[in-house]
């Protein structure tokens, strides 16, 4: 498609407006389950956060603070207002405002995110083609076990054999030699030593690369590159399988059997014509795929030792940090929200009947 | 008269005998059908071996399990953290205790976490999908599906994660956490099989005869959906277990002295990579577990899908 189309580009922004006019709602409704959820806690919230040694006045401060005396829906009215102007409280482990805490711990998660999101787009589409080129062969056997072995091993599990196989010194014995792969670092996000980069984006690689450091950008790109593996191989084994499964299935249409006929080159059929609607399907499961690698990312970060949203929150979590919990909550969602308007976006550019059906009134 | 009556009965009552030796000859090749087609497939057969063995395993633990003490508060520092051997096949943990006897035990809380979250699921998840189905195009559609879309606006761990976090750590409540994810996935299945069946004849036929809701619902809409449901319920439960087990890692579900097998890994991995039996063996128990009910699980979908066709 031609996005410089006027007319393209029109229907485009009208499908996104629509999108994003939708997501609003959900936003609302998500506003009200993490307040529910942050209030539903028997006892008193404000004595949970302050601890059972503060003294009562306090208590009764922060209560007020926080107009616990008030309505349920005077307290959400006050909690959304607060949360929409990027105040949602302190948090009782750090002492700081939860948002400060965030900005500091999400851009190690989205890094380690991203990547392993890069990963497994371009091994599973890699390895589905193959797969599906090559049907019924040996390629395509090896492929269809390791991505059934993919989607069935969870990530913390695949992390921890990464981590024992590739990141520790233990001796691995095939009984005629014994050697070690102790090849990636283990533990945080750069080696001890080396410099924080100048903080622009949060994530070290494109920090360090911004700032021309490239000794620094090579160091973050190894500490990141083993749980960006482990986090990626289930949603490549997913998409491997669906790439296969669509692009088997379109092998077979008349369109193909065409353009053979008339002689256009084997490349160009798979590379122009087979693989763009081959990739709709895969394209829309993105963001669920993007939703399972976040909540992965809480076990493979702990495995890992990255110092990123999910430790803070688990953390958190553990110690009945309300307001933190409730602001990773919301963040994740949305940002998932996001993640999901954008895949429908790419999906719309591929798929010309999605695009028309979404910008219609109906 | 009478003894043509009595022969006439008696000829009834053959009959009847014959027919339902016929029903129970019919239902007994179909058994045969499915388990020809069923077997057909040996990974499907591989993964019923491996279900099999599990639940066997759990059932009988007291006797499968070589030191059953081993589970509860037991400390044997003389012989914490051995290797593999004869006396531990895998080996033994910090305190000492068989790591074997811990995981045979461990099957227990993962096949417990996942029957009592499907049982209290898919009850809640048709309903709501039928009904909102079933009245689309109103305002019980609109209010049921917007909750749906807020449920699974967030990534799913993350929803347990903050539920159970809210509520005391312990299996019950994780169980909890996971079942308020869960729900809406059932209920956006159902929703689309049902609001396609509510425009069939046959439920057109009941509504114009004037037969209940409740009728409708549940005789005739309810009975269509139930081999996708099945199926997507013997798939579930691997993920469900492998749910369970995350929020045991991150000190969520099962505790201490309890063997939850989230639990086994997420203390063992303090030991890596110099004891790596304490977290591997109870890692591989689960992959095995969701293996199996992944295999078993798809061998299903294409048996209950061919005889839908």
């Amino acid at each position: 498609m031609n996005i410089f189309n006027l007319q393209e580009l029109q229907r485009l922004v009208i499908f996104l407006g629509r999108r994003l006019f939708q997501s609003v709602f959900v936003l609302f409704g998500l506003s009200i389950l993490i307040f529910l959820l942050s209030r539903v806690l028997p006892g008193d919230p404000a004595r949970t956060a302050l601890g059972a040694r503060a003294p009562e006045e306090t208590v009764q401060r922060l209560r007020e603070h926080m107009r616990l005396d008030e309505p349920l829906i005077e307290q959400y009215r006050f909690w959304l207002f607060n949360a929409l102007q990027g105040d949602l409280g302190d948090s009782l482990v750090s002492r700081r405002p939860v948002v400060d805490d965030v900005r500091d711990f999400l851009p190690a998660t989205m890094e380690l995110v991203l990547l392993s999101g890069l990963i497994s787009a371009v091994g599973g589409i890699t390895l589905g083609t193959l797969s599906a080129r090559h049907k019924d062969t040996w390629v395509d056997n090896i492929v269809r076990v390791l991505s059934y072995l993919g989607v069935v091993i969870p990530a913390f599990i695949v992390a921890i054999f990464l981590l024992l196989l590739f990141a520790s010194n233990l001796p691995i014995n095939l009984g005629f030699t014994e050697f070690e792969l102790d090849w990636f670092p283990s533990i945080g996000r750069l080696s001890s030593g080396v410099e924080r980069p100048p903080t622009v984006t949060g994530m070290f690689t494109i920090d360090a690369l911004l700032a021309g450091q490239f000794a620094t950008f090579l160091d973050a790109l190894h500490h990141l590159i083993l749980p960006a593996i482990a986090l990626s191989l289930g949603s490549m084994a997913q998409e491997a399988r669906i790439t296969r499964s669509t692009m088997s299935d379109n092998l077979t249409k008349d369109y193909i059997a065409a353009e053979r006929a008339l002689g256009i080159p084997e490349r160009t059929v798979m590379g122009r014509f087979l693989l763009k609607p081959s990739l709709i399907p895969t394209v829309s499961i993105f963001g669920l795929d993007f939703a399972a690698n976040i909540s992965n990312a809480f076990l493979v970060e702990i495995i890992f030792n990255w110092p990123g949203i999910s430790r803070y929150a688990s953390r958190a979590m553990l110690r009945k940090d309300l307001n933190a919990i409730a602001a990773v909550v919301l963040i994740l969602g949305v940002t998932f929200i996001f993640a999901n308007i954008l895949v429908d976006l790419v999906v719309g550019i591929l798929d010309p009947r999605i695009r028309l059906r979404g910008a219609r009134s109906d | 008269m009478t003894t043509q009556a009595l022969v006439k009965g008696q000829v009834y009552e053959q009959e009847v005998e014959e027919l339902k030796r016929i029903q129970r000859q019919n239902r007994r090749d179909s058994f045969g059908r499915a388990w020809y087609k069923f077997s057909a497939n040996k990974l499907s057969v591989i993964g019923l071996i491996m279900v099999v063995t599990v639940i066997l395993l759990a059932i009988f633990a007291p006797l499968a399990a070589p030191y059953p003490n081993h589970v509860k508060p037991f400390v044997d520092y003389n012989n914490d953290k051995a290797a593999p051997s004869a006396q531990n096949i895998f080996g033994t943990d910090q305190f000492g205790r068989d790591i074997l006897s811990r995981v045979i035990y461990g099957f227990r809380f993962s096949l417990m976490m996942g029957a009592v979250v499907l049982t209290l699921v898919v009850p809640t998840g048709v309903c709501m999908g039928m009904v909102a189905g079933y009245y689309q195009g109103t305002i019980i559609d609109t209010v049921i599906m917007r909750i749906t879309d807020v449920f699974l606006s967030v990534p799913p761990l993350i929803l347990a994660l903050a539920i159970a976090s809210i509520l005391e750590p312990n299996l019950t409540t994780s169980m909890i956490a996971v079942s308020a994810m869960w729900w809406p996935w059932y209920a956006r299945l159902v929703y689309g099989l049902s609001s396609a069946l509510r425009t069939e004849y046959f439920v057109s036929s009941a509504e114009t005869i004037g037969a209940s809701t409740w009728h409708i619902l549940f005789r005739e809409i309810l009975p269509n959906m139930v081999s996708p449901i099945l199926t997507k319920m013997s798939l579930d439960m691997g993920w469900v277990i492998i749910i369970g087990s995350m929020l045991s890692f991150l000190g969520l579900g099962v505790q201490e002295p309890q063997p939850g097998l989230g639990t086994m890994i997420s203390k063992g991995k303090d030991y890596l990579p110099d004891q790596w039996w304490i977290s591997i063996f109870p890692a591989l128990a689960i992959v095995m577990v969701v293996l199996g009910f992944n295999l078993l699980g798809d061998g299903l979908r294409d048996l209950l899908s061919a005889e839908e066709v």
